[in-house]
């Protein structure tokens, strides 16, 4: 981030735009604030741009779906089965996607099962990434003892299958949203325990926060205020890429029966339902396939673009 | 070495015995094990006997001692379902789930470590960019919808391959392919990475310097230095893909682990699904065992710090 601003600001003919092409040493460079500096990163990062209209065109057709004038999701009529997507010769615009086996409309349980996803995606995030933060933070700064049994339970888990344990947990307690939300988020905090407890390392033995014990702050004011808006940026990334992990595990549960349960229109489900047929309507499985793997990959592409814009230096 | 090896045997053992035990407590407390084994329709007495006859009713803590202390010794104890013993059972199934996992990484390995190498020997050209996007595409695509669409391009639309089943060796191909191409983006980023940074050191220059042929200072140099991270996240993939082979084995109908532990989950065959945890956390914790022990040996710099 450290820009090196030798010639003084250079009022009058200089044009804002032409600034991202000049080089730092250049007589005619105009201050850069850290923000313009993060805009323009942005704008120039194409993974970012892609990944974040893709991620922004999901999101509102999540929020869209109960506003706009779409068939009931839920809503069977076996006189409408499986009917063809538009872009087939026997698809019509009635239903743009066509329907499933019960005659429900594809694209309103497309849109509503958008919602499914974000919301079990940013649900399990935030229970996995409260404890994996705990975690990692408490390794990284106290070390020690403190750091080999954290370190230990993390290898534990790593070991653990971790699709395996939460079909086998989802099953024997019974499976609702709420509970594939809770299982999934207690399952995959290891990547944040790991990645925060390396941040928390490289920052602790830096002069703040040894001032910030020199005048006497506490523990919980030392970790709360000092380290974790500094860790931030890297917390960030993980936590966009676990949104997909836990997505992507979803789909996987609910595509083997044992995640959010019909008529629930989750992504996972759907292909499940209809891959009987795919081998006549491959779109039954195509449409909703694909739904998935453009949020995964938007998500994804966010996460490491993110990651790019925020810490340069670690770009490979 | 010896010092490393020893330490590092002793975390693996430390690490066995708390998989144990999270499984165990995992499996024995997120449900009542004697009502989801009686099944659903059972009345409070059938409950009760199943409690009794499996010692669901005795203190979880001997419960669990008495299990890991069987488990030591290879028995598993019976399937309540198959009416047979359970590390029988896995005997018989191990087999086609450590020939997929093996094949799988064998494919993930033959991709991403040619690709790794040539999007490193011309970084942020159009065919860097083309090997990213696949791995942008790789790590998007679930492994499920891929295996689907394998099935009806390959297997119905052109009838190359054979859909289910595990009797020849054309049966593993698709399913191989689907398990395995989900860890050919990390392993193409790391030998990426990894050789970007060789090829930037000292000892290369000096290679091409005394007058090395090319080919020679990349493979015999550079490469072997390279993959030295590879080896341990392969082996941790691995790991990955024999967890994963729950969902791939239970598409294409292959007789494995994955899919003994899918069916025993349906069953509620409580021992069963105990067992396969713990005998896939063992060979995960074993895999990066050996991975490490094979890091130390070839990279001298890991064992002295």
């Amino acid at each position: 981030m450290a820009v090196v601003n030798t010639g003084t600001p250079v009022a009058g003919g200089s044009v804002p735009g032409a600034v991202a092409a000049e080089p730092v040493d250049n007589p005619g460079y105009k201050e850069v604030t850290p923000l313009a500096l993060l805009r323009r990163r942005v704008v120039g990062h194409t993974g970012l741009l892609i990944g974040g209209t893709i991620l922004l065109v999901i999101l509102l057709m999540a929020v869209l779906a109960p506003l706009l004038p779409l068939h009931d999701p839920y809503a069977q009529d076996l006189s409408k089965r499986l009917i063809a997507p538009v872009w087939d010769a026997k698809g019509t615009w009635e239903h743009p996607l066509g329907t499933d086996a019960f005659g429900r409309d594809y694209l309103s349980r497309i849109m509503y099962g958008a919602q499914v996803s974000l919301l079990i995606g940013f649900a399990a995030m935030a229970i996995s990434g409260i404890i994996g933060t705990a975690m990692g933070i408490a390794a990284g700064y106290f070390g020690g003892r403190v750091d080999m049994i954290i370190t230990l339970f993390v290898t534990t888990r790593l070991a653990m299958p971790a699709i395996l344990i939460a079909l086998a947990v989802v099953a024997l307690i019974g499976s609702s949203l709420q509970i594939v939300i809770i299982v999934l988020g207690l399952l995959i905090w290891d990547r944040f325990a790991v990645v925060v407890r390396a941040a928390t390392q490289q920052v602790r033995g830096l002069d703040y926060i040894a001032a910030a014990e020199a005048v006497g702050c506490s523990r919980w004011r030392i970790l709360a205020t000092e380290i974790l808006p500094n860790i931030a940026n890297p917390l960030i990334v993980v936590a966009t890429l676990e949104v997909a992990h836990a997505i992507l595990l979803e789909a996987a549960l609910s595509f083997l029966g044992l995640g959010v349960q019909p008529p629930t229109p989750s992504w996972g489900l759907m292909i499940s339902e209809g891959k009987g047929f795919m081998f006549f309507m491959p779109w039954v499985i195509c449409i909703p396939g694909f739904a998935l793997f453009a949020l995964v990959m938007s998500i994804n592409l966010m996460g490491d673009g993110l990651r790019d814009v925020t810490a340069p230096e670690n770009r490979s | 070495m010896l010092r490393f090896t020893i330490r590092r045997l002793g975390l693996a053992l430390l690490v066995a015995f708390l998989v144990s035990i999270a499984t165990f407590s995992l499996l024995h407390l997120a449900g009542d094990p004697a009502a989801a084994m009686a099944g659903e329709n059972a009345t409070p007495s059938d409950i009760d006997y199943v409690r009794t006859q499996y010692g669901f009713d005795r203190p979880l803590l001997v419960q669990y001692l008495d299990w890991a202390g069987r488990a030591i010794q290879g028995n598993f104890g019976m399937s309540i379902y198959l009416k047979q013993p359970v590390s029988e059972i896995i005997w018989e199934r191990a087999p086609v789930t450590m020939t997929l996992g093996l094949l799988s990484l064998a494919f993930a390995l033959i991709v991403s470590i040619p690709l790794g190498v040539l999007a490193a020997l011309r970084p942020n050209t159009l065919l860097d960019r083309m090997a990213l996007s696949i791995a942008v595409v790789g790590q998007a695509m679930p492994s499920f919808f891929f295996a689907l669409i394998l099935i009806l391009v390959l297997g119905v639309q052109l009838r190359w391959l054979p859909i289910t089943g595990s009797d020849t060796w054309l049966h593993f191909i698709m399913p191989s392919l689907a398990l395995g191409y989900y860890a050919t983006p990390a392993l193409m980023r790391l030998t990426r990475t990894g050789m970007i940074e060789v090829l930037s050191s000292d000892y290369i220059r000096t290679a091409y310097a005394k007058g090395l042929r090319p080919r020679v200072v990349l493979f015999k140099h550079a490469l072997r230095n390279a993959v030295i991270p590879v080896v341990s996240v392969a082996a941790v993939q691995l790991g990955f893909m024999l967890g994963g082979s729950i969902v791939i084995e239970t598409i294409f109908s292959l007789n494995g682990l994955g899919r003994l532990a899918w069916q025993s989950i349906q069953r509620s065959d409580l021992e069963v699904m105990q067992a396969v945890i713990l005998v896939i956390a063992s060979v995960y914790v074993v895999l990066t065992f050996l991975a490490d022990l094979l890091n130390a040996f070839l990279d001298p710099r890991i064992r002295v710090s």
